[in-house]
């Protein structure tokens, strides 16, 4: 079986509202993929449908090449995370996980692997309507991971956890991945994703906006520019300007290039011999290339008419203003 | 950062997965079931209330009995030889037969009076009649136990020549009413083990009205007349306020003729009995009956029945708090189906069965089991703890098999189980536990309460008792109707319109239709 998610083509529309709009994605093993998009954007819907409980009205939704519904056993096949609130309050988190495990034919000894896999310890044998928002979480990994299955989905896992949590949680999402899981995580954040999510989707009503590694991501964020401190900023803009580069001024004493790398600028302006103090490739932070694309979503919904049937809403979005700039 | 590669082998879980059956989703369920405190708890509580309510009426319950100015316990009822509680009074005129023999007579009037509710209040209104059961003829009986054996032919107030035998047998012969233009010649032959019954118009012409076997009927037995009348039942049916019933003083008298014995019985007078007679407070017979005989004519007049007894507790009598337990019941299958959506837990649930047709079944089979023992141990201890309670506390219960009893306790454990999963249903119909439990009570408990509280007529009781899933409290029902004796029949008498199966089943039907509806529409949702 592969460790794969296969999206294609979802649409699913409540009453007049359009959740899902053609959204098609894969997830891949070995690598956690971030699934990012402004509150509403149909991530949850996306994850509903693949686990089998919404059905979409056009498009399909694959777990290891089969539809969930189809699946045995499968919590072997798929765990997934979509509301750690979803808990019976009265009864603990070591029995919550018991119920599960023996719908999977599995023993009270996985459970126990579970609990202290995800570092739950004798809370879980409190009852779970005294658990934090962090400790719920923490049990509804350990009951995605109760399966020990190829392919995780978690939803919004990073909500109410603390610092220490967060970082035991990318920690925790890298190493699934390391161990040829794939791993999608959901967040409306992105800056939860730095430094854990190898792979972006991002969508925006109900569709996808960008589908990219995120080193692509934040090079086209970035956009190839360099930021020079100088003191002789027109003697800068001249030498930079005739040897090809697009220069704006920034400031008194500060220039942003396009067009040249940072070692042809400084072997320039060293020819020339201007001053200058900084030399920097200026580098998008993540979050920051996430606005970008968001921010275009919010434009693309302002226009909604125009842009409805409009390519260029749909995956080719980076393409395109890569190709524009 | 760990971003991986494409060429990354997926990964390889070293659990092993078993057989993916629905055994597995029923563990499931039943670790659900059992690791909420609450649920297992109310369970227990829907048995122990059962069992409190039942004991608290069964103490509280004293009944003793007069023998003329003299309060003394009640004597214990008088069993027939099928072992039911019987009726077994009336006047005997009678010889003894050894061996083989017959008895043959001829009736020519049957008259009597009856009590009727008093006009001015106070004044006995007693008027000529007779009641449609009153019963006069010829009998074989083993002795003057009351309880023991017999067979009989004999004329009745409305219901032409029967052929009775053993309190609970009845056998009809030709209807209509006697009278000095019509009277009817009756015979009762016995050959060994064997009694057969005849009539006739004329004395010439004979009509075999049936043949019955008494097993183990001795050589020397009673052959003889007899009369007897049942009371007159009035039952007040007023509106909407329900109805209630009494039971008045009636007694019957016939007239005998052209009697003839055959067989080996000794000469000289016939020998008189007043079968059962009880003693009234002035220490004189209450209501006597008797016989005057004139030049081969005999004028036989008696009071009461021979049939089974009605009317008394039963041993079911002590469950009256069943309701209150199915309620327990109610409230504990409902939030067990409706807890699974009120906090999003059903999305969980079908992540792990996504066969979701599933789901409702194994919740309705842990429910109706978890309910199913409540209901064994509240009713196998409220019957035999409770009627002995009301036997110690002097209130005679009629007795029933060994195998009536264990439908009676096994049939209120499979109500409580079919409640459960009826309720379980509409739970997952709703999806809001106060609307299914209220439609459940709604259903199952309102309609037995307005049904046997009086509240309603009969025919409306009767009507609600076969419609809604509460008829299946008919299981309960311990003691059969009888066509052959006139009794208040109505559901506040403790007797329900369907059989006790058929009740159980309506109720079956219900929770197998809900349960049903909620797989369909469970299905077709989106969780």
């Amino acid at each position: 079986m592969e460790a794969t998610i296969e999206v294609a083509g979802l649409r699913k529309r409540f009453g007049r509202v359009l959740a899902l709009d053609g959204m098609s994605f894969t997830v891949t093993p070995g690598r956690v993929t971030g699934f990012v998009g402004p509150n509403g954007a149909g991530k949850s819907t996306t994850m509903r449908v693949i686990a089998g409980l919404d059905a979409p009205d056009e498009g399909s939704a694959l777990v290891g090449g089969r539809p969930y519904r189809s699946l045995r056993n499968p919590l072997g096949h798929l765990g997934a995370l979509l509301d750690a609130g979803a808990l019976q309050p009265g009864r603990t988190g070591r029995d919550h996980l018991l119920w599960l495990a023996h719908s999977q034919g599995l023993t009270a000894r996985r459970v126990g692997e579970v609990v202290e896999l995800v570092g739950l310890g004798s809370a879980a044998r409190r009852r779970a309507g005294g658990y934090s928002l962090g400790m719920r979480q923490r049990l509804g990994v350990a009951a995605a991971l109760l399966g020990d299955p190829p392919v995780l989905m978690l939803d919004e896992p990073f909500n109410g956890l603390d610092p220490e949590g967060i970082v035991w949680m990318r920690g925790l999402l890298r190493s699934l991945a390391a161990e040829g899981r794939a791993v999608l995580v959901s967040s409306h954040l992105m800056g939860e994703l730095q430094d854990t999510a190898g792979h972006l989707v991002v969508v925006g009503r109900g569709r996808v906006v960008a589908d990219t590694a995120v080193e692509d991501l934040i090079a086209a964020a970035s956009g190839g520019r360099v930021e020079v401190r100088t003191a002789g900023r027109p003697e800068a803009m001249a030498a930079l300007a005739s040897a090809g580069a697009t220069v704006a001024a920034t400031g008194r004493d500060t220039l942003v290039v396009s067009g040249l790398a940072a070692e042809r600028v400084v072997a320039l302006l060293t020819a020339e011999a201007v001053p200058f103090s900084e030399v920097t490739t200026y580098r998008a932070t993540l979050e920051a290339a996430y606005m970008d694309l968001t921010r275009d979503a919010v434009e693309f919904r302002a226009e909604a008419g125009a842009f409805a049937d409009d390519a260029r809403a749909s995956t080719g979005a980076v393409a395109g203003r890569e190709a524009a700039r | 950062m760990s971003t991986g590669t494409d060429t990354a082998a997926p990964y390889r879980s070293p659990l092993r997965a078993g057989r993916d059956g629905f055994a597995r989703l029923l563990r499931a369920e039943w670790t659900k079931f059992r690791t909420v405190r609450g649920w297992v708890l109310a369970m227990g509580a829907a048995a122990l209330v059962t069992v409190l309510l039942g004991v608290l009426l069964a103490t509280g319950m004293r009944t003793v009995c007069s023998n003329g100015p003299v309060e003394i316990r009640c004597p214990a009822l008088p069993t027939g030889p099928g072992g039911e509680a019987v009726d077994d009074k009336f006047y005997f005129v009678y010889r003894q037969l050894t061996g083989d023999g017959s008895i043959t007579a001829r009736v020519t009037s049957m008259a009597g009076q009856i009590r009727l509710p008093d006009a001015v209040p106070g004044v006995r209104n007693v008027v000529p009649g007779v009641v449609p059961w009153a019963k006069a003829g010829v009998m074989v009986k083993e002795s003057g136990e009351q309880g023991s054996p017999y067979a009989a032919v004999m004329v009745t107030g409305e219901h032409g020549v029967r052929m009775q035998h053993d309190f609970t047998h009845d056998t009809a012969g030709r209807p209509g009413k006697v009278s000095e233009r019509s009277p009817r010649w009756l015979r009762l032959t016995r050959t060994g083990e064997t009694l057969t019954g005849y009539e006739s118009a004329d004395g010439v012409t004979w009509a075999a009205v049936g043949t019955v076997r008494l097993a183990g009927l001795p050589d020397t037995v009673r052959i003889g007349m007899f009369a007897a009348s049942p009371g007159h039942l009035t039952v007040t049916q007023g509106g909407i306020s329900g109805s209630s019933s009494a039971m008045r003083f009636a007694e019957v008298t016939a007239v005998f003729d052209r009697v003839g014995l055959e067989g080996t019985a000794p000469a000289g007078a016939w020998s008189r009995q007043d079968v059962g007679v009880t003693l009234g407070p002035d220490g004189l017979p209450h209501h006597p009956g008797g016989l005057v005989e004139s030049g081969g004519t005999f004028t036989v007049t008696g009071v009461g029945d021979i049939a089974p007894r009605l009317g008394d507790a039963v041993v079911e009598t002590p469950l009256t708090g069943v309701a209150i337990g199915l309620i327990a019941v109610i409230v504990v299958a409902v939030t067990f189906m409706t807890a699974e959506y009120r906090r999003g837990l059903i999305r969980t649930t079908l992540l792990a069965s996504p066969r979701r047709g599933r789901v409702p079944a194994a919740k309705a089979v842990v429910i109706g089991a978890a309910a199913f023992a409540a209901g064994l141990v509240a009713a196998g201890v409220t019957v035999p703890l409770g009627t002995r309670l009301l036997r110690e506390g002097g209130t005679p219960v009629l007795p029933v098999s060994a195998l009536t009893e264990l439908r009676v306790i096994v049939g209120c454990a499979a109500m409580f189980a079919a409640t459960a999963v009826f309720a379980l249903a509409l739970g997952a119909l709703f999806r809001r536990g106060v609307a299914a439990v209220a439609a459940a009570v709604v259903m199952i408990i309102l309609p037995h309460i307005l049904a046997t509280a009086s509240v309603l007529p009969v025919d409306a009781a009767q009507w609600l008792l076969r419609v809604t899933p509460a008829a299946a409290f008919a299981i309960l029902q311990s003691v059969p109707e009888y066509p052959q004796v006139i009794h208040h029949y109505a559901p506040a008498a403790g007797f329900y319109p369907l059989a006790p199966w058929a009740g159980l089943a309506v109720l079956c039907g219900y929770a197998v239709l809900a349960l049903g509806l909620a797989v369909f529409l469970l299905r077709r949702r989106d969780a």
